[in-house]
């Protein structure tokens, strides 16, 4: 047992998230009171001024003052931010300034009444959700809260007072506060302070009317108001104890499972489990079967919408799982989760299956271990019971019952001719279970119904009346009826499950259609194709992936409000339609959570009326949101290990350019300087020997020269983008600089040029383009006998400029393909003594690509090489020709 | 032809690196001239007014100034001849200094016999154009030989027609007296303001007029192309 006594180390740590969390959160601090007029704004704004004595700095946010003049007095010597100003129908209502208090960030914001529902058109519906955002702002709220208030207690104090708030804030927020201060006062002081008129105003008077101020109410109030406290104190004692580790006794870790239907008057079961867990401090959780043969109505709907919010809202885990059985289904879930107690709503037995094993006994048969607790649901509600489907439909199907048991009467008053009665009762039986497959359950019973009577009436002797002459009849009567249900409601079973087996089918294709698209999807846009192509379609609706920039900036789109997409970026929470923040936008935006970060937002506009109203739709999005995030998250990272992989490469290729470099630089600057050395310090050379050693130094420089040249005019190529000088150029021009530019280099080798004189005019950058002659004529005297010819030829082949430089060397090597030597640092005769970083062909190559063309090496037969370099011409300009004189 | 040199060409050499200023006054002084030497354009301001300099080498890229800035001012009160020295990347600047007035160019790296010859082409021009305020109207390049006067031209004695286009162009360069004249002077020249931005009108005249008096149009000897920048008659004489 000395495990049960150790704190979980989860636990533990869950604790330190919050406790971070609370320091650079704001703190919270409710003055919690029984009812209106016990003093907790007074108490409020007391505190407040001695916040603002001890240099903190505090701001009143909204403040009713209600005439009161102690409160106006205490109002003084605060700062007031202004209010927000906003037209709701006809009337202008004054409403806290979120916005305005995030921007003047004080220390200390001063909100009345937490519970109060923001004005349509706010950007939450409801001040509690204005006072988490501040306080995750990190700016502290002191506020007011009256125990009715409290969305567990709603229930318990209506029916003690017979007065139902509509104006609730959930436990959770209650809970989650660092500070709650009980302002207290006892009733009788309460009552003679309202018969003073020292409380007073709008609220209270009309409590007032409804005998809401009657002593034993408020005595009541003040219970539970002081029990709630209690509660919360021995969770602040247990986090204390747990905080400090000290050896106590642990309490054994309850799970709570509250069993609803999708029905209305089970929100009380939740509100009840609520207040269960929170004294138990169990982890609890909402369970509801969805009992597949069950069609479901709009309004079951709704409801269990309403249910999953309202649990959601209260702290619990909604679950929604199919089931056929739901005693079983509610065994499997009280199996999993280790529930301790279950929580089930109280159902009288049905008349019309008496056979059938309640709920709760099923249960308590088969896991006797777990606590039952069985809750009346709220009667007050239980008058507004869920309205019985739709009538119309139910009408329509029933007519059409009696209409087909009448059609089956009239084949078989004919058929009877033919066939024996007891064919009769099998037409029958067939009628019923055709209706129950076609229109459920009501009609297959009503047609069972009509079917024996009809057989009474029509077939059995004496035809013409219900009377029967043979009692065995009787008998047959009995077991026709009892076959006619059975089947038919067999039957209708039948259907209604293979209805929400093909509904399953749907979501599982779709999700699975959703899922293989996304995993494919290789680029963002690909991404939001999905969004927009599959996925919005799946929900009826028009949707589009909004994603941030480099400055988390979200950009409209399509329609879609960036606004609001912004905030649900930012704070993580779903917004606009059918959710409770910004709910006047006409689009859903959902947030795409992935393991690491929030990826974006999902904004989908339902094209019908509610997005996504079914649980499992709506676990359907979910999944699609979870799905969406991942593949954002994956591209992130794909496009990072590519980026790392291009810089890997980047770096590899600058070390082997650095090493050829420094090995290209430092042989002729070694030569230069130890030839200088030499004609310094050796002063018996001969005229001739002195002409060798300077003639070196020449050569030397000037193939240093060639190199830098070639480096600056590659790394040109290769920064950010060649600007290209091009003008309207002529080849023979430009070869002619070239070949005067190597003309030393050359040396004795015989250049034929062959450049007809009507050669068009190609759009070039001259300079560079010189570059790519000169080093093709450098290698061409570099890497052929120093009595070979070179041919220089260009022609023009419709829009192309061919240009040749051929020679009769030894021709390229044949150890490696000729595309190859374009390759920087690669060098036709491999650690040869000809010097030259092997940049000369792959600088031609980005120059003459830069260009638009291309350049190729070809081995000539029987020797020699050529390089031949394409060029497109383009339109010629215009050139105005003279008159000839 | 006569004499016009009678004493030391005097060259001012504006350089800021001190190692080239260096060569360049041993190879000039070798040659028999004098030099000067400014390492900024300040420097070069004072040297140019006191000394008079009849060919001026300018570094464009002067640690206290523009190389053009100081070749617009000299240009003020000067006709001295003006080589200018430049990178190979700035043909822009090439262009610029040329039409702010200077006369040549070298790019670095360059060597001796080059600047020497450079030198002193530009020195005979200067002499030839100081010598005798009216041109010459017969000249001479290679085996060509032009009459200004009469708008005859011939090529080893076979008379060569010219255009009134291809006429003006050789006549521009030829009143260039070798100096590089860029584009845009010649487009002026030839065809007037309205053609300044049309370069390649000038090479394709420039590519016919190497065709009928060139031996290698690919390889001419005197029609020089200066890439990106313009053109220079090279080895012209006065015709006989």
């Amino acid at each position: 047992m000395t495990s049960d006594r150790r704190p979980d180390p989860d636990q533990l740590l869950e604790a330190i998230t919050v406790e971070t969390q609370r320091q650079t959160y704001g703190r919270l601090k409710i003055f919690f009171g029984a009812c209106a007029g016990v003093g907790k704004t007074y108490a409020m704004l007391q505190a407040a001024h001695r916040q603002q004595a001890s240099g903190v700095r505090v701001c009143v946010g909204e403040v009713e003052t209600h005439d009161r003049a102690p409160i106006r007095q205490l109002l003084e010597g605060l700062a007031q931010l202004p209010l927000r100003r906003v037209s709701y129908q006809v009337q202008s209502l004054w409403e806290f300034d979120l916005d305005a208090a995030l921007a003047a960030q004080p220390e200390l914001v001063l909100i009345d009444e937490l519970a109060h529902s923001n004005a349509p058109g706010s950007r939450h519906s409801k001040r509690w959700q204005d006072v988490e955002e501040l306080l995750r702002a990190g700016i502290s709220v002191y506020t007011t809260l009256n125990v009715q208030q409290l969305e567990s207690l709603n229930d318990v104090v209506g029916s003690i007072t017979g007065i139902r708030v509509r104006e609730t804030v959930p436990d959770h927020c209650f809970d989650a506060a660092h500070d709650v201060v009980l302002v207290d006062l006892s009733p009788e002081e309460l009552l003679s302070r309202l018969e003073a008129g020292d409380i007073y105003m709008a609220e209270a008077a009309q409590h007032a009317g409804n005998h809401f101020f009657r002593k034993g109410n408020l005595v009541s109030l003040r219970e539970l108001s002081l029990r709630r406290l209690a509660d919360r104190v021995s969770v602040d004692v247990r986090a204390y104890r747990d905080h400090h580790a000290i050896d106590g006794v642990w309490p054994t870790h309850e799970r709570l499972l509250v069993c609803v239907r999708a029905d209305a008057t089970h929100e009380k079961l939740i509100r009840e489990g609520a207040r269960l867990a929170q004294r138990l401090q169990a982890d609890w959780v909402v369970v509801h079967v969805d009992e597949s043969r069950r069609s479901r109505h709009a309004s079951e709907r709704e409801a269990l919408l309403r249910l999953a919010k309202l649990a959601e809202s209260l702290g619990a885990e909604f679950v929604s799982m199919p089931g056929e059985q739901v005693a079983h289904a509610l065994l499997d879930c009280i199996r999993t989760r280790h529930a301790t107690r279950l929580v089930l709503g109280h159902r009288r037995r049905r008349w019309h299956v008496p056979w059938r094993k309640s709920l709760a006994r099923a249960i308590a048969d088969a896991s006797p271990e777990v606590g039952l607790i069985l809750l009346q649901p709220s009667p007050a509600t239980a008058a507004a019971r869920k309205p019985r489907s739709k009538p119309a439909v139910k009408a329509r199907a029933l007519a059409l019952a009696l209409l087909a048991c009448g059609v089956t009467t009239v084949v078989a008053s004919w058929l009877l001719r033919v066939f024996d009665l007891s064919n009769v009762v099998m037409l029958f039986l067939m009628t019923v279970v055709l209706v129950a497959l076609r229109w459920g359950k009501a009609a297959g019973a009503l047609a069972a119904l009509v079917s024996v009577a009809s057989f009474d009436f029509f077939f059995v002797p004496p035809i013409w009346s219900f009377h029967v002459s043979d009692t065995q009849y009787l008998f047959t009567f009995f077991l026709m009826l009892v076959v006619a249900l059975v089947t038919g409601q067999l039957a209708a079973r039948l259907r209604s499950e293979a209805t929400s087996a093909t509904a399953g089918e749907r979501r599982a294709t779709a999700l699975a259609r959703v899922a293989r698209d996304l995993s494919a999807a290789m680029t963002i846009e690909q991404i939001v194709a999905v969004c927009t192509d599959t996925i919005a379609p799946i929900f009826a609706s028009r949707g589009a992936l909004m994603l941030p920039n480099l400055s988390e900036q979200i950009a409209g789109d399509g329609g879609f409000d960036a606004g609001v997409a912004q905030w649900v970026y930012e704070h993580v929470q779903p917004a606009g339609r059918d959710t409770s923040t910004l709910a006047g936008a006409d689009a859903q935006y959902l947030p795409l959570r992935a393991p690491l970060r929030t990826r974006g937002v999902l904004a989908l506009r339902p094209d019908g009326v509610a997005l996504a109203a079914e649980p499992d739709d709506r676990r359907l999005l979910d999944a699609c949101c979870a799905l969406i995030a991942m593949a954002l998250e994956r591209i992130h990272f794909v496009d990072i290990a590519r980026d790392t992989l291009v810089r890997m490469e980047g770096e590899r290729l600058r070390h082997a350019l650095l090493a050829a470099i420094s090995h290209d630089l430092k042989t002729p600057l070694t030569a230069i300087r130890g030839l200088a050395e030499t004609l310094e310090t050796s002063e018996d050379l001969s005229r001739k020997e002195r002409d060798v050693l300077t003639r070196a130094i020449h050569n030397q420089a000037d193939g240093l020269h060639r190199l830098v040249v070639n480096l600056l005019d590659l790394a040109r190529m290769q920064s950010n983008g060649v600007r290209l000088n091009k003008e309207w150029q002529a080849i023979s021009e430009i070869v002619g600089s070239a070949l005067a530019n190597v003309d030393a280099t050359l040396g004795e080798r015989c250049v034929h040029t062959d450049l007809p004189a009507d050669l068009p005019l190609v759009e070039l950058d001259a300079n560079l383009f010189e570059r790519v002659l000169v080093n093709l004529l450098d290698n061409a005297a570099k890497y052929t006998p120093a009595q070979a010819t070179i041919w220089i030829r260009a022609m023009a082949f419709g829009e192309t400029m061919h240009l040749c430089i051929d020679d009769d060397g030894p021709g390229l090597p044949s150890d490696s393909p000729p595309e190859a030597l374009f390759e920087p640092f690669t060098r036709g005769v491999k650690e040869s003594s000809i010097t030259g970083v092997g940049l000369g062909l792959a600088l031609c190559r980005s120059i003459v690509s830069a260009h638009g063309g291309m350049i190729e090496a070809v081995q000539l037969a029987p020797r020699g090489a050529r390089f031949e370099i394409r060029l497109p011409m383009g339109k010629q300009p215009e050139v105005e020709c003279e008159m000839l004189s | 032809m006569r004499d016009v040199v009678v004493s030391k060409p005097r060259i001012l050499v504006v350089e800021d690196e001190a190692d080239i200023r260096h060569f360049i006054r041993l190879s000039l002084e070798r040659e028999g001239m004098a030099v000067f030497e400014a390492g900024n354009a300040m420097q070069a301001r004072i040297d140019a007014a006191s000394r008079q300099p009849q060919l001026v080498i300018v570094d464009l890229g002067l640690p206290d100034g523009d190389g053009k800035t100081f070749i617009r001012e000299l240009r003020g009160w000067s006709s001295a001849p003006v080589l200018v020295l430049s990178a190979r990347e700035h043909e822009q600047e090439k262009v610029d200094a040329l039409d702010a007035g200077a006369d040549d160019y070298l790019v670095k790296p360059f060597g001796v016999p080059e600047l020497i010859a450079r030198v002193r082409a530009q020195l005979r021009r200067a002499s030839i154009v100081a010598g005798d305020g009216a041109a010459p109207s017969v000249i001479q390049f290679g085996q060509v030989r032009v009459d200004l006067a009469t708008y005859e031209v011939s090529r080893a004695e076979q008379s060569v027609h010219l255009t009134p286009i291809e006429f003006r162009l050789l006549a521009a360069l030829i009143r260039g007296h070798g100096k590089v004249i860029t584009y845009r002077q010649l487009l002026l020249e030839v065809w007037g303001p309205g053609y300044a931005d049309r370069p390649h009108y000038v090479r394709v005249y420039m590519t016919n007029l190497r065709q009928k008096l060139e031996d290698d149009p690919a390889r001419p000897q005197h029609l020089i192309t200066e890439l990106q920048v313009g053109y220079r008659l090279a080895g012209m004489g006065r015709g006989s």
